[in-house]
């Protein structure tokens, strides 16, 4: 019988004329062929195998190359359909439960509830009263879960004559227990801050004004100060002193600003112009103008810079156009010497001579803020130099007052509200926050001219940094957060290491990090 | 003879079980009253209980509603038709509820049979059921603190979670569940009498 067959392919193959009836058969076929019975595909297998037979003969072209996808489809046919390779059950005939990925909880609850379902129902049928209770029960549950009580089955009662009210006057005697502070001598995590500085630079012919920010700190670790009608450049690393820039008798920097990263420096002058200084080549990049008076304070968000003038404008500098102002504030009517970018950058606060301090909110396409201030914090009683905004909660804004208030006041900038405020006792020059400790330092005037370092948010007073003999006019943080330096109208520059990191903490993170992670099944068992 | 004494000694009833139920009622709610500085410090007393000194309001008309409210509990545990006792503790001025403590009464069956009314009866000793209120007592006083400060005018009252077909007596109305928006609930320790398992949970409100 075999040898008829092949006989019978040889023929097939051999003539050229008329329709390839034992070719290999279509795809479709094949499928089809496949799918029945195992005897259907041994004889098709078989078929196969020896139209591949003829065509390693290769007589001709065509039939050479599509036996040889038949023949890759009957390896295929002739593999046991129990996967070895391309199986997608890892472990091949077995079921492995992977018992990590399958909820047991789930699965425990939809089984129990199966089992309970099952005589509901036929106990509904007989309208039994037990499935009634147990349905109650469930009910209860759920009810009593969600603390509503159940209503249908429960009724709540109460005596109509009620309990007298405790008197108008009494206030609760517990208040005492919940204003307690710790007091100063054992309060825990109270850290050693050197109260003398580190380090104290001459700083002559420093303009002993208010309203100017004669200071900055780059990220690059350099120092500019405005002295005189000159600016200089610090490195704090080296120590190298440089000369930045000496202006005309009757003309001086008022303001002075770094860019968040990098080595440009804004510099407001005196005579209203926003200047950008690239210190790296100590060579002035542009003049930008805007301003009727004084340029006292500056801010930078990106390539955005902002600049509050003697006049109670704030202008939006957009320091990569050719027309740079991109945006005019008028909130302010008297001159603008705080002003702030939030850490996100969303919000910009300002602080005036009017005793305001304004949120602005920034613009929906990104380029500035909105011409309306968000909210009008009037409730300093004196001019708003010292502003700062939290680095860990990028909604707390605490501004300081001047001579007049001595207040330091938290606001909460999501909703406009007052958080807190603490007399300091003195006027506020300024205000940073600490990057290592939940903590803050302000610099104050008259009478002792100090530092001051406190706690966040208890406003306990953690040190007094006191050195200067007149009041400080501005601080500024160094790059790591670690030192704060202050210029003082003694004309001085203090270099403070208030915020160094606490060695016993970095020893403890290191600990805690190079700990092995604690096993899963010591983390389920209590 | 003995063990005839004996088994009258430990036998707890129904009625009985109320009693403890109701005497622990009494003296957790004058407890709450006190620790939570509800009404001043000057009103209240001393009295020793449980092997605790506990506070007990002296004042005759809080003293009046406790006594009304809590016999007539009794009562109604007595014949199990309790299912929950709240405490709630709001503000005069705002009606906000600020406080909700919740006494939930479970049944349980007991050990015996009391021969003359079928009741169950439960031989559970005394001693150690008021050792059992004792630490709830304890835990009462602790939640100070933790509960948030109740710094206003504040007064109490007790709900009474009844089954449907109880009957109302006179000057007892019908009112609705305390419900504390955005609370948190504390379950401290229960206690039971072997008649009346009681749970104690108190839900505060969260403060912002």
């Amino acid at each position: 019988m075999s040898q008829f067959n092949y006989l019978n392919d040889i023929n097939s193959f051999l003539t050229m004329e008329g329709e390839i009836t034992r070719g290999p058969a279509p795809r479709w076929q094949k499928k089809m062929e496949t799918s029945t019975t195992s005897l259907n595909a041994s004889t098709s297998r078989s078929k196969l195998s020896t139209s591949y037979n003829n065509s390693c003969s290769s007589f001709i072209g065509a039939s050479s190359k599509t036996p040889s996808k038949g023949l890759s489809d009957a390896r295929r046919g002739r593999k046991s359909p129990t996967p070895s390779k391309g199986a997608r059950t890892p472990g091949g005939d077995r079921f492995i439960p992977s018992r990590s990925a399958s909820n047991f909880d789930v699965a425990h609850y939809l089984i129990r509830q199966e089992k309970k379902s099952d005589p509901e129902d036929e106990e509904n049928e007989n309208s039994n009263n037990q499935t009634n209770s147990s349905k109650t029960e469930r009910q209860k549950l759920i009810s009593e879960s969600l603390q509503l009580g159940d209503l249908k089955t429960q009724r709540v009662l109460c005596y109509q004559k009620k309990a007298p009210s405790a008197p108008e006057f009494h206030q609760n005697p517990l208040r005492v227990v919940y204003s307690i502070q710790t007091p100063q001598s054992t309060k825990s995590g109270a850290r050693y801050i050197p109260t003398t500085s580190d380090r104290i630079l001459d700083a002559p012919d420093i303009i002993n004004d208010y309203y100017l920010n004669l200071m900055d700190w780059s990220a690059d670790n350099i120092v500019t100060v405005a002295l005189g009608n000159s600016v200089y450049l610090w490195n704090a690393g080296t120590g190298n002193i440089e000369q930045l820039v000496e202006y005309e008798e009757g003309e001086h920097a008022c303001s002075l600003a770094w860019i968040q990263e990098g080595h440009i420096l804004a510099l407001g002058s005196n005579s209203g112009t926003v200047e950008l200084w690239d210190c790296s080549k100590m060579k002035r990049l542009r003049i930008m103008e805007g301003h009727a008076a004084r340029v006292g304070s500056l801010a930078w968000n990106s390539y955005l810079v902002t600049s509050g003038s003697r006049d109670g404008n704030i202008i939006h500098h957009d320091v990569r156009q050719r027309e740079h102002i991109v945006g005019t504030l008028s909130g302010h009517t008297q001159e603008v010497c705080g002003l702030k970018w939030s850490t996100d950058g969303k919000y910009l606060a300002s602080g005036g001579n009017d005793n305001l301090v304004n949120i602005w909110a920034a613009n929906a396409n990104g380029i500035g803020t909105n011409t309306e201030p968000a909210y009008v914090l009037n409730e300093h009683q004196a001019a708003v130099r010292a502003l700062a905004w939290c680095p860990w909660q990028p909604n707390i804004l605490a501004t300081g007052g001047g001579t007049a208030d001595r207040c330091i006041k938290f606001w909460n900038i999501n909703n406009g509200t007052l958080l807190n405020s603490v007399d300091s006792k003195s006027q506020v020059c300024a205000l940073l926050w600490s990057k290592t400790y939940k903590e803050l330092i302000s610099a104050h005037g008259y009478a002792n001219n100090q530092l001051t370092v406190w706690k966040y948010p208890s406003m306990i007073r953690q040190a007094e940094l006191t050195g200067h003999t007149s009041r400080v006019l501005q601080i500024a943080m160094s790059p790591d957060g670690s030192t704060v330096i202050s210029a003082g109208a003694d004309e001085t520059l203090r270099l403070w290491n208030c915020f160094a990191p606490d060695p016993n903490q970095a020893k403890k993170e290191k600990a805690a990090s190079s700990k092995v992670k604690p096993s899963v099944f010591k983390q389920s068992i209590r | 003879m003995t063990s005839n004494a004996q088994a009258t000694k430990n036998s707890i009833t129904l009625k009985g079980s109320a009693a403890i139920v109701c005497e622990y009622l009494n003296y957790g709610i004058n407890s709450i009253l006190f620790q939570r500085g509800i009404y001043p410090p000057e009103t209240f007393v001393n009295t020793q209980q449980y092997g605790l000194t506990i506070l007990m309001s002296k004042d005759s008309k809080i003293e009046e509603f406790l006594r009304t409210v809590l016999q007539q509990t009794q009562e109604w545990l007595s014949k199990n038709l309790l299912d929950k006792i709240s405490m709630i503790i709001t503000n005069v001025h705002t009606k906000e509820i600020l406080e909700c403590w919740d006494f939930r009464v479970q049944n349980e069956a007991g050990d015996g049979t009391d021969k003359e009314s079928g009741n169950p009866t439960s031989s559970k000793e005394l001693k150690r059921i008021q050792q059992e209120i004792r630490d709830v007592m304890r835990q009462i006083s602790a939640t100070v603190s933790y509960l948030p400060l109740l710094d206003c005018i504040c007064t109490f009252d007790v709900l009474i979670h009844t089954v449907k077909d109880c009957d109302v007596p006179e000057e007892w109305g019908e009112t609705e569940a305390a419900f504390i928006q955005n609370s948190q609930a504390v379950q401290l320790r229960s206690f039971s009498t072997g008649l009346h398992k009681v749970d104690t949970v108190v839900n505060y409100k969260m403060t912002a």
